[in-house]
């Protein structure tokens, strides 16, 4: 089971004074339970295209999606997305940001402050429930948002660039809270950025998209994240001779195409 | 500066160069926000400066009294007209009965208004319906179309209150359409993939964002609703602030006139600042995120 992109295309019509865009061609890749499938790719390469099919905003021009054997028609509680920015809700303090999900699907309001606390727990955010959400830092914002998209307990986690806006210290670290979180909740996840070490580093899976028009051009298995959850130090896992060599195929990868392109 | 030889540019600049160059802030401040700065004083400065010139032209006798009053006479109209009313009305009944109209009206409009801004910025079709019909009489001046509603609808209550209702309404609806494009398709997207009906995203979502817009839509409406006060009560009005300043100007009681001046723009400055309060109430997030 799990999540199968069957042949999807999709084309962007023309607007005005712009011609039509193949924002993606022929994709076809599955995202297996309790796999982390990465996408990497210069922007414009329709890694959120592809993001927003799978979350359900968007539906193909050809092609379909399979999720558990039942094809993806719309937006549902199965698939939780998680943004860059701006998805918090300002008028709701931290804890009934994360409440938001389980509130949206009518269930009552003790109920899902205790669902909505134990998420807050496992993201370190105890004690900052009736904080407002404007006062956190970046990093803690992000975690209020993967803390609410986990409480409906999605199947997939939808994660488009979500460490992209915080700095490098903080990134490193929400990057490893991610990991452990994959690792203890079992989901699997789609999980977009461009850093490449970044996506060395978190995915099982790396697809490696080349833009005009958009598509996979190569995937890679990959074990670093394991390596990491079996214990080893994460800068050490990142300075490993092995996941060099890997970064430096895939930023190979990434300038041949940004000069083809060109 | 427009000198550009090399000479010139060796000189000390000049005075304007000077004010025109933009200097580094105090800390505390942010390099080069436009308009920074506290005004309280320079306020209440401004304020003392009026008060002082309008004194000095009356007490020393530079204008008649007939068009300029002095301050002091004002504040004695006001108490006689406190104390014993005008034209036979009590002073604060005056103020009752103008501050229920205009409060009325502006309940209608919020009450019309919000709902029906909020489904144009929703739906192509309210907005292809209504759009045409509200732009067409927003710009016109309230006091044009106030004869046709004294034809239709007589010189009663009706026509005071529609009158008022009309200038207070399109900024509210215009205020409520364009606050529903302030959500985030972030956050919209996100309670969609949570399951959220239509219906749950216009509630959780979109209406909240909403909030400051419909909040300064309002403070501009009720100040739309104040101005037109003074034209609704010109029609056969007994009784209201409106008429007291109309009626007075006929019998050249300029101090009335001035004391029901600064009457209406005191309860219109009152309602502001509970505005205001309110948005600090129940929107702390505005801007902030
Ligand atoms: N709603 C849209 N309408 C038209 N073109 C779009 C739209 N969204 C994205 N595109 C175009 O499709 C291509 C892929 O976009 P996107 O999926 O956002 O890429 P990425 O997330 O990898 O940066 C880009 O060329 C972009 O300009
Ligand atoms: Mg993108």
């Amino acid at each position: 089971m799990g999540l199968s992109i069957e042949d999807v295309s999709v084309v962007y019509p023309a607007a005005d004074r712009r011609p039509p865009v193949d924002a993606l061609s022929r994709i076809n890749l599955t995202i297996d339970d309790e796999e982390f499938v990465v996408a990497l790719g210069a922007s414009g390469c329709g890694k959120s295209t592809l993001l927003n099919l799978i979350a359900g905003f968007l539906s193909p021009t050809s092609g379909r999606l399979v999720l558990d054997g039942q094809a993806v028609t719309g937006p549902g509680a199965d698939r939780a997305v998680v943004f860059q920015k701006h998805a918090l809700l300002p008028w709701l303090n931290v804890l009934d940001n994360v409440a938001f999900g389980l509130q949206v699907q009518g269930i009552g309001k003790s109920e899902r402050h205790k669902i909505a606390n134990q998420y807050l727990g496992m993201l370190g955010l105890d004690g900052f429930q009736g904080a407002p959400v404007y006062t956190l830092s970046g990093g803690m914002q992000q975690r209020v948002g993967i803390a609410r998209a986990l409480t409906c307990d999605p199947r997939l986690l939808l994660m488009d660039e979500p460490l992209g806006a915080l700095d490098a210290l903080t990134r490193e670290k929400a990057q490893e809270l991610i990991l452990n979180i994959w690792n203890d909740t079992h989901k699997s996840v789609f999980f977009i950025t461009h850093s490449v070490e970044e996506a060395l580093f978190m995915g099982t899976k790396l697809v490696v998209m080349s833009p005009r028009p958009g598509r996979v051009t190569h995937v890679f298995d990959l074990p670093f994240s394991r390596q990491f959850l079996d214990g080893a130090p994460a800068r050490r896992v990142k300075a490993s001779r092995e996941f060099i060599e890997i970064r430096e195929e895939v930023l190979e990868i990434i300038f041949a195409d940004e000069e083809a392109a060109a | 500066m427009t000198e550009r030889s090399p000479a010139s540019r060796r000189k000390a600049p000049g005075v304007l160069a000077r004010i025109a160059r933009a200097r580094p802030t105090k800390p505390g401040e942010i390099y080069g926000v436009p308009g920074q700065g506290n005004t309280l004083w320079l306020s209440v400065l401004s304020i003392a400066v009026l008060l002082f010139v309008w004194w000095l032209v009356t007490a020393m006798g530079w204008v008649k009294p007939l068009f300029v009053p002095a301050p002091m006479d004002i504040v004695t109209k006001f108490i006689s007209v406190w104390q014993t009313g005008f034209t036979g009305t009590p002073f604060l009944e005056h103020v009752a009965i103008s501050t229920s109209r205009v409060f009325g009206a502006f309940l209608l409009a919020c009450v019309i208004g919000l709902p029906l801004g909020l489904a144009m910025g929703m739906s192509p079709v309210m907005r292809g319906l209504f759009d045409p019909p509200i732009e067409f009489y927003r710009p016109i001046p309230p006091l044009a179309y106030l004869p046709l509603m004294i034809i239709w609808f007589g010189i009663g209550e009706t026509s005071k209150i529609l009158l008022i209702f009309l200038s207070v309404f399109a900024p509210i609806v215009l205020g409520a359409r364009s606050g529903v494009k302030s959500a985030a398709i972030e956050q919209i997207h996100a309670a969609y993939s949570f399951g959220a009906t239509r219906w749950q995203v216009m509630r959780f979502v979109i209406l909240p964002s909403a909030m400051p817009e419909i909040l300064t839509a309002m403070r501009i409406g009720i100040g739309f609703g104040w101005t037109t006060l003074v034209a609704a009560e010109m029609v056969a009005a007994t009784k209201g602030l409106g008429y007291m300043v109309l009626s007075a100007s006929q019998f050249l009681q300029t101090p009335v006139v001035i004391m029901g001046i600064i009457v209406i723009a005191f309860i219109a400055f009152a309602f502001d600042l509970l505005i205001r309060f309110v948005e600090r109430r129940v929107v702390p997030w505005k801007g902030r995120m």
